[in-house]
């Protein structure tokens, strides 16, 4: 019945990194509805001492279960959130996700910056647009966001946000503060097509 | 399913069917073309309706909808995604759904469909 219309439909996905217990699930689930989302993968290295395999040596898979959200512009344009696993082991699920992203959030903790360095160096290596959102535990402002970027040696283009994972409007900010700084980032690299009018 | 016997499981005991079974113990897609952006959508049933498994027709259903992500079939059936990538490729093969690749990056941010997305979110 909407098969004309449908051909049309475009998914845009965003990631939102982040150490562990950060407020990624949190963030994601304030902004979108929030589902989860199930993925089957082959063990690595990496995983091989944390499931124990004893006896069960044809095993060979783990299930990762990521936060998954989507926003619905309209009816041929949704944003569709991705919550990365943080824990290092799940390295590997990265590449397939980050493939196509429109950009990513790193959430930030000030109390645990570093936790945030090593999605911050994926990003940057891959010339992905990302901005950092701290993430303001309980009010806690104490630190500006010139601060973290400064502790962060990010790159001065790189926007840092303050933030209330919890915070429905708050999160909002942050998507649109990415979106903003991903048209910025993709505009600087084609300046073939910035000039020209869009032919929409 | 509406006998009065209580359960004697529940949905913490995962899933009561083997995944391996659902897919008839393929644990590959046979086509590439399921990235987890891929859009899938339903084309209209033949005549005489196709035999699916449950879980094939489920995912039928969810592309017969609206078109969506992989992803999204994945989220919404409950269904891990290398399954979903199986039984989407079946659905592939009997022609029960096509599939428009994402984007390539270089392509995607149009300037215009940014500022729709921005505008969106501000309204939201």
């Amino acid at each position: 019945m909407d098969s004309a219309r449908s051909d049309s439909f475009m998914a845009l996905k965003i990631l939102v990194a982040g150490g562990f217990g950060v407020g990624k699930t949190t963030l994601v689930g304030s902004v979108s509805e929030i589902r989860p989302l199930n993925t089957e993968e082959r063990l690595t290295e990496a995983g091989r001492p944390v499931d124990r395999l004893d006896g069960v040596q044809q095993k060979t898979t783990t299930t990762v279960a990521m936060d998954f959200g989507r926003i619905t512009i309209h009816d041929d344009l949704a944003l569709y959130l991705f919550g990365t696993p943080g824990q290092n082991r799940f390295w590997f699920l990265w590449d397939e996700l980050a493939q196509g992203a429109l950009g990513a959030v790193v959430l930030a903790d000030t109390r645990r910056l570093a936790d945030s360095f090593a999605a911050i160096d994926y990003f940057e290596h891959r010339s992905i647009p990302f901005v950092v959102a701290v993430n303001c535990f309980d009010g806690v402002r104490a630190h500006r966001a010139q601060e973290v970027a400064r502790a962060l040696d990010l790159d001065p283009a790189t926007p840092v946000l303050l933030c209330d994972a919890r915070e429905r409007a708050s999160c909002k900010e942050v998507l649109i503060g990415l979106v903003e700084h991903a048209a910025s980032a993709y505009e600087a690299r084609m300046p073939a097509n910035s000039a020209s009018p869009s032919a929409g | 399913m509406t006998d009065s016997t209580p359960h004697w499981y529940d949905d913490e005991a995962g899933p009561m069917v083997r995944l391996y079974a659902m897919t008839a113990g393929r644990a590959r897609p046979s086509s590439a073309a399921f990235e987890l952006m891929a859009v899938v959508q339903a084309e209209p049933l033949p005549d005489e309706d196709p035999t699916l498994s449950p879980e094939q027709h489920a995912i039928y259903r969810l592309c017969d909808e609206r078109p969506r992500p992989v992803a999204e079939v994945a989220s919404d059936s409950g269904l891990p995604l290398g399954v979903v990538r199986v039984l989407l490729s079946d659905l592939l093969a009997e022609g029960l759904i096509r599939v428009n690749r994402p984007v390539p990056p270089a392509q995607l941010p149009d300037a215009h469909i940014l500022r729709e997305v921005i505008d969106g979110l501000r309204a939201l």
